[in-house]
C-alpha cells in the first residue's frame, strides 16, 4: 500500500534570501541575489557576476554545529546544506536533540563536489611534502558524502542516508527519491536537499565552456535573463535547499504543518541519443520524464497550473518550453503559467533543483506565481510556444493547484517533481 | 627560555580549547586528565592536537610518542623531551 508524502518542513540558502522569511519576500519581491564579483574581472574571466548567498559564516557555530565541529570546517557547501537543512527539520517542529538514533527517518541529500578553494590548501600542502600536517578534518569534507555525514551525525537520523549526484538535476532527484523512500514505506520521515558551492576553480571551468552570461557584467542584477532576447548564458549560483518530508498518518498524527502534498515524479535519461549529448538533452527523454511523472502522480496534463523550469537563460530555453509543450499537449493561451526562479538567483547547479523546489512550494502555500525578472525583452519564439501573459513578469496572486518543477542536467539527466496544494 | 610542566600545562590548555565543545572541563585540567575521558575530544582529533602542539612549540612528534599523548602528564612528556633535542 503506498502512501501519501507530505512536505513538513523547509530550509534554504538562496542568493535572495537566507531563511524562509527572507527567501519568501524575496520571490514576491522579484529581487535579485546576482552580485558583481571583484576576483572574477581580475582572473580575466568573460563573466564577472554570480548568485552568491548573504550567508553568515559564523552563525553555523553554537546554532547549527558544536564549537569543535565548526572548527574546521571549511567546506563552503556543506555550510551551506547544515544551515538549510536543520531550518527545514526545526521549521517541521522535530527535535535537533536525539540520543538515540531516529530508525525510521533518513536523509537525501545532493552534493556536487568538493570546495575546491578550501582543497587547494591541502594540495599545496601535499606538493611541500607536510602532508603530515593535513589533520583529520580533510577527508569528511572532500567525500562528497561529507554534507550527508554532517547532517545526519548532528540529528542522529538513522535509516537510510543517501548522498546523490547527477548534476543539474541533483536536487530534484534528491526530492524525487526521498519520496520514493516513504511512499514505499521504509521511512516515515525523510530529510532532503541538497547543496553547491560554485568556488573560483569550478567557476574558471563553465566560464571556459563559453556558456555563462556575460554582456552585464556592469548590472548583476540584469545578468541572469530566462527566455529574455538578449539571454546570453547562465550565472553561476550557490546555496542550499532543503525540506522534510513525511508519511501523511505521521504528520497529521503530531500536529504538523503541512506545505504541500508530492504527488510524484519522475527521472531519467535521455541515453545521450537523438540528439542528447553529454550537454544537451535528447527531447524524447525528457518529454518521457515529464509523462511519467504525470503518471506516477495520477494527474492528467491540464491539472498542471504551473511550470517550474529548468530555463537558465540559453539557447535550451526555447527547446525546453517544446518539450513542455509537447509532453503536456498545451500551447499558446493554453500553456500553464511558466516562471525561472534564475532570473533571480541564476543558477545553482546541483542546489538548483531543491532551491527551486523550496520556491514552487511556497508558492504553491501562499498562493501566488512569482515574477520572471529580466524579461522586457522576451524572446519571440518563446511566446510562439506560450502565451505571453501565461509567462509574468510580475507577481500574481493566482489559486494554483498543481505545480510541475523540472531540471535537466548534463549527462542527458532529467528529473520531474509534481507538487499539489494539500487538501 | 625554560619553560616548565606548570607553563607547558597552560599553553596545553590553549591547543585544546578548539577540540573541546564544554569549555568548562578546561578550567579543571590537571596532569592526570585523561583527553578522551575527561575532556570528551573525540579521537579522530588527537592528531589534530599533535598538529598544532607540532606547530605551537615548533617541535615534531613522531608516530610513536603520538601514541602515548593520553593524559595531559603524558603530553607535557613528549613537548618536553621534544623541546630539549
Amino acid at each position: 500500500m503506498s502512501k501519501r508524502v507530505v512536505i513538513t518542513g523547509m530550509g534554504v540558502v538562496s542568493p535572495n534570501g537566507v531563511g524562509i522569511p527572507a527567501f519568501l519576500e524575496a520571490l514576491q519581491a522579484g529581487k535579485s541575489g546576482v552580485k558583481f564579483v571583484p576576483l572574477y574581472e581580475e582572473l580575466k574571466f568573460s563573466c564577472h557576476v554570480a548568485g552568491r548567498p548573504d550567508f553568515i559564516w559564523e552563525e553555523l557555530q553554537g546554532n547549527y554545529i558544536s564549537d569543535v565541529t565548526f572548527y574546521g570546517l571549511k567546506g563552503t557547501n556543506i555550510g551551506y546544506g547544515i544551515r538549510a537543512a536543520l531550518d527545514a527539520w526545526r521549521d517541521a517542529g522535530l527535535s535537533t536533540d536525539n540520543d538515540e538514533p531516529l530508525w525510521h527517518a533518513g536523509l537525501v541529500f545532493g552534493n556536487s563536489t568538493a570546495d575546491t578553494e578550501a582543497m587547494r590548501n591541502v594540495i599545496t600542502r601535499v606538493d611541500n611534502k607536510e602532508a603530515k600536517k593535513l589533520g583529520s578534518r580533510v577527508v569528511e569534507q572532500t567525500m562528497n558524502s561529507g554534507v550527508s555525514a554532517y547532517i545526519s551525525g548532528r540529528l542522529g537520523l538513522g535509516n537510510r542516508i543517501i548522498t546523490n549526484s547527477s548534476a543539474c538535476a541533483t536536487g530534484s532527484q534528491a526530492i524525487l527519491m526521498a519520496y520514493e523512500y516513504i511512499k514505499n514505506g521504509y521511512a516515515t520521515t525523510m530529510l532532503t536537499g541538497s547543496c553547491e558551492h560554485v568556488d573560483t576553480y569550478v567557476y574558471g571551468a563553465f566560464d571556459s565552456m563559453r556558456v555563462l552570461s556575460r554582456k552585464f557584467n556592469n548590472e548583476p542584477e540584469r545578468a541572469s535573463r530566462p527566455m529574455s532576447l538578449t539571454a546570453g548564458g547562465f550565472v553561476p549560483g550557490s546555496g542550499a535547499g532543503a525540506m522534510v518530508l513525511e508519511e501523511l498518518e505521521t504528520a497529521l498524527a503530531r500536529g504538523a504543518t503541512i506545505y504541500a502534498e508530492v504527488l510524484g515524479g519522475a527521472t531519467n535519461n535521455g541515453g545521450q541519443r537523438q540528439g542528447g549529448t553529454m550537454t544537451a538533452a535528447n527531447p524524447q527523454g525528457v518529454i518521457r520524464c515529464i509523462n511519467d511523472a504525470l503518471t506516477s502522480s495520477n494527474i492528467q496534463a491540464d491539472q498542471i497550473d504551473l511550470i517550474s523550469g529548468h530555463l537558465t537563460a540559453t539557447y535550451a530555453d526555447k527547446a525546453e518550453l517544446n518539450y513542455w509543450a509537447t509532453a503536456l499537449n498545451r500551447r499558446g493561451d493554453d500553456y500553464p503559467y511558466v516562471n525561472s526562479l534564475k532570473s533571480m538567483i541564476g543558477h545553482c547547479l546541483s542546489a538548483a533543483g531543491s532551491i527551486e523546489s523550496v520556491a514552487a512550494v511556497l508558492q504553491l502555500k501562499e498562493q501566488f506565481i512569482h515574477p520572471n525578472i529580466n524579461l522586457e525583452d522576451i524572446d519571440p519564439g518563446i511566446t510562439e510556444i506560450a502565451g505571453i501573459e501565461k509567462i509574468p513578469v510580475t507577481t500574481l496572486k493566482k489559486d494554483i493547484n498543481i505545480v510541475a518543477k523540472a531540471n535537466f542536467g548534463f549527462g542527458d539527466v532529467n528529473a520531474c517533481l509534481l507538487f499539489s496544494k494539500y487538501k | 627560555m625554560i619553560m616548565t610542566r606548570q607553563d607547558i600545562l597552560e599553553e596545553l590548555k590553549k591547543v585544546l580549547a578548539p577540540y573541546t565543545n564544554d569549555k568548562t572541563l578546561l578550567e579543571g585540567v590537571n596532569e592526570q586528565t585523561d583527553l578522551l575521558k575527561d575532556l570528551k575530544i573525540n579521537s579522530a582529533n588527537l592528531v589534530d592536537i599533535i598538529i598544532d602542539a607540532e606547530s605551537k612549540y615548533n617541535i615534531e612528534i613522531d608516530y610513536d610518542a603520538a601514541e602515548k599523548m593520553t593524559t595531559v602528564a603524558n603530553c607535557i612528556d613528549v613537548i618536553q623531551e621534544r623541546m630539549a633535542q
